[in-house]
């Protein structure tokens, strides 16, 4: 059984309809990269996914047809999404942000803040830091580290290493392939073949809201 | 210098009101971005159905601890039934629906219990305490105590709890904080409970002192303001330690600056809200993403 | 001005010839207050309508108006009618010292601190009461030749009850008052400059008031004023001439028709006032589809906020 399959998904800002009938399937230790031009819908069909904007079609997600999806409540389901920047919350501090990325946890999450400062050093002197003084690629890990809390099933992540330098984004780039070997399935969104072509195991290309081409 | 001491406490326990009152207007506006104008009326509202409540027969704690609960759960509902629906639109109309929500609860007061003040006898002692030679009034050195210790226990749960966290996320940046999860909605919902629980606590404890009728707190809802536009309308922290400082303020002016009486507290509190504005850089920049 | 909008000013002006003739002192009185508060919400509606800004202290500006006219008849001997400008510009002044700090932010500051004004007055006024009378008040009795009250006056040939004066000169007022705001409202113009005037207006109003009651005190204008105020501007689907009018007549009658309702005690201000903020929330909840009513049928709109 697929983790996460999509059917005929229609989404529209406005007049405009930016996704037509896309389908696609995940299977559970996916790692999925969806490329395309700018405009050619991948950040909407991720915001299709977990319900950020309003869409038509089937989302499947472990089995179960989920009809009115919201992003806090796929959340609580697993499925996490970063959005473009990370989606950090500027106002509150580093070790804020990685608590609340455990909010839908139970139990404390001490050992899982371990897990993550290992990872990511650079955060654990910046910890008290309000998120917003970071610079961007630290926001950009941050968003990792928060997803990591969640320990999620599903990570919709959108252009996790966007306007980053090379250094950086390949090390984005080995997060995501550890947390892919961990056993978290991936559904990352591109404009450029870089990641894609380093970490992912398929990868699909869209255009103007259309499946082009898939692995 | 006795005399100075119970100057002090006595400021420190309308103080103490005032704080809790900021408290309350500041944990409405950092989730909603309305300046709540009904917040003192709702306190007034709780006082009344403590006193009501005592009046029946119950003691005193039980009928506070009531009157908090089903002030919470008031707040809540208020915020889904008459704020959520507003929450978008422009501030102006939500600020009128506070300001229709102050008349409505006023007039609902009079209507119910009458526009007289009721006896409400100290519900700590009336005595005396004898401190370096003069006397502290116990009632309001329980009055500012316990609004002293509410006002711990809000910030620890804002600071240190789960549910705070969420507070704070839902309060600060409620996008971001929805795709990590948080029901920003009902957290919102929360914050105004919270603040309506916060106000009911001083609404009962204002009742002795400031006499129990629907205008009580139509001045010391400009006090609030005052605290809380000390923080900015955004630190709990601030707009107690200010609503405190503005209290003792107050009273050591009325006492020993001969022109500045009692009748002069709300001028010179409008002052200071004008002083506060002028201070604020030009725009209220801050951690939030929206604007005020 | 289109037909339309020249009727009124004139439809205003036959009824107030016509009105007070047929009516008692007691209600040419009421119509007269009427007249004020329809000018203090004129006032309220070019802040609102266009500055989308509210001020919960039109009272407050209304009481500058009243004690400057009370102060400079009372104690300096001027004629009532030539205070009203100086009231307006005390008033106006008022405004700008309060709408300066907090026009500058972002958001609804200007009402927080308009709210402050409202409540500060009073006490002010008690306080310098070598000036005002403090608690007891301040009142004229003038020879009518300065002041027109007490006895009656000599309009174009008639002789006017001192109610029937200020009834024709508050409506007189108001008509001219009328078309000046709808030229300040045509054009976009700096928030600050509109609660400028808009507290101007509410200075004559207060003026007015003062010149028919011949009286004022601390509590003659009250917080509940300054909030059914803006209340009734905002029922009235502000930017609307007629709403603004309609406004001034449910603040001043609000409580006779709540007194008329079954089983609901007519002494005493609770129901009249829950019953004001009852149509406030329900007005401001249901905003959107009366948004879209109105937009029809009123005339004399600026751009819909």
């Amino acid at each position: 059984m697929p983790l996460l399959e999509l059917r005929g998904l229609d989404a529209r800002y406005g007049d405009t309809q930016v996704l037509h009938s896309v389908s696609l399937t995940v299977d559970d230790g996916d790692f999925v990269a969806i490329l395309g031009t700018s405009g050619a819908g991948k950040s909407t069909m991720l915001r299709a996914i977990s319900g950020t904007v309003r869409s038509s079609g089937e989302v499947t997600f472990e089995g179960e047809r989920l009809y009115r999806r919201t992003p806090e409540g796929m959340a609580r389901r697993g499925v996490a999404h970063l959005p473009q920047g990370g989606g950090a919350l500027r106002a509150l501090s580093v070790l804020d942000n990685l608590r609340l990325g455990a909010w839908t946890q139970r139990g404390t999450s001490a050992r899982d803040l371990v897990h993550v400062f290992e990872m990511f050093p650079m955060l654990y002197d910046r910890r008290r830091d309000r998120a917003g003084s970071l610079s961007g690629a630290e926001q950009h890990l941050l968003a990792l580290g928060r997803a990591m809390m969640a320990k999620p099933r599903l990570l919709l992540v959108d252009e996790p290493a966007s306007g980053l330098e090379p250094a950086v984004a390949r090390s984005i780039g080995s997060t995501l392939h550890v947390l892919n070997e961990r056993g978290t399935t991936i559904v990352a969104v591109e404009q450029t073949a870089g990641l894609a072509l380093a970490a992912a195991k398929r990868t699909i290309v869209l255009d103007a809201g259309h499946v082009v081409r898939t692995d | 210098m006795a005399g100075f001491a119970a100057h002090v406490v006595t400021g420190l326990a309308s103080g103490g009101i005032y704080a809790l009152l900021a408290l309350g207007l500041v944990l409405t506006h950092r989730s909603t971005r309305t300046l709540n104008f009904a917040q003192g009326e709702l306190a007034t509202l709780s006082a009344f159905v403590c006193w009501a409540l005592t009046a029946h027969g119950w003691a005193f704690w039980p009928a506070f601890g009531v009157t908090v609960l089903l002030s919470f759960g008031g707040g809540f509902a208020l915020h889904g039934v008459v704020i959520r629906p507003v929450e978008g639109g422009s501030p102006v109309g939500v600020v009128l629906l506070t300001v229709g929500l102050l008349l409505a609860i006023n007039g609902l007061d009079a209507w119910i219990w009458g526009a007289g003040a009721k006896h409400v006898h100290d519900p700590f002692s009336t005595a005396t305490v004898h401190v370096a030679g003069g006397a502290l009034s116990k009632q309001s050195l329980w009055t500012a105590g316990v609004a002293l210790a509410v006002s711990l226990v809000v910030g620890a749960l804002l600071a240190r709890t789960k549910l705070g966290l969420g507070l704070r996320a839902a309060a600060t940046s409620p996008v971001e904080a929805r795709f990590a999860g948080v029901p920003v909605g009902a957290l919102v919902a929360t914050a105004w409970g919270l603040a309506a629980a916060v106000g009911a606590v001083a609404g009962v404890l204002a009742s002795p002192t400031f006499g129990l009728e629907p205008n009580m707190m139509r001045t010391v809802l400009l006090y609030a303001f005052a605290a809380a536009l000390l923080g900015g309308l955004r630190s709990p922290l601030a707009a107690v330690v200010g609503g405190f400082a503005l209290g003792v303020a107050l009273e050591l002016l009325d006492a020993y600056v001969h022109w500045i009486d009692g009748v002069l507290r709300p001028p010179v509190a409008f002052a200071l809200v004008l002083t506060l504005l002028l201070a604020r850089p030009g725009r209220l920049v801050g951690p939030e993403r929206w604007a005020a | 001005m289109t037909r339309r909008m020249a009727a009124l000013p004139a439809a205003l002006l036959v009824a107030a010839v016509v009105l007070p003739i047929v009516l008692s002192d007691y209600r040419t009185g009421r119509l007269a207050a009427v007249g004020a508060y329809f000018i203090a919400i004129l006032g309220l509606d070019l802040l609102l309508g266009r500055g989308r800004q509210v001020s919960l202290g039109h009272g407050g500006f209304m009481a500058l108006g009243a004690y400057t006219t009370m102060i400079l008849v009372a104690r300096h001997g001027l004629r009532d009618v030539a205070t009203i400008p100086v009231a307006a510009c005390v008033a106006g002044a008022a405004g700008l010292v309060v709408a300066l700090p907090s026009l500058r932010l972002r958001g609804i500051y200007f009402a927080l601190a308009t709210f402050g004004l409202a409540v500060s007055i009073p006490p002010l006024a008690q306080k310098f009461d070598g000036l005002t009378g403090g608690s007891t008040g301040i009142a004229f009795y003038g020879s009518s030749h300065e002041t027109g009250s007490g006895g009656s006056v000599r309009l174009v040939g008639l002789s006017l009850s001192h109610t029937q004066w200020t009834y024709a000169l508050t409506w007189a007022i108001a008509a001219a008052l009328f078309p000046f705001a709808w030229w300040v409202a045509r054009k976009r113009r700096p928030t600050t400059l509109l609660a400028v005037a808009s507290a101007a207006y509410a200075g004559v109003a207060g003026s007015l008031v003062a010149i028919d009651l011949a009286f004022f005190s601390p509590n003659a204008i009250p917080l509940e004023v300054s909030l059914y105020l803006a209340a009734a501007a905002t029922l009235g689907l502000y930017g609307s001439i007629w709403g603004a009018l309609l406004g001034a007549f449910v603040v001043e009658y609000l409580g006779d028709l709540v007194g008329q309702i079954p089983r609901v005690p007519a002494s005493g201000p609770g129901p009249t006032t829950f019953v004001f903020g009852a149509l406030l929330v329900a007005f401001v909840l249901a905003r959107p589809l009366v948004a879209t009513i109105s937009r029809r049928k009123l005339p004399w709109r600026g751009e819909r906020s």
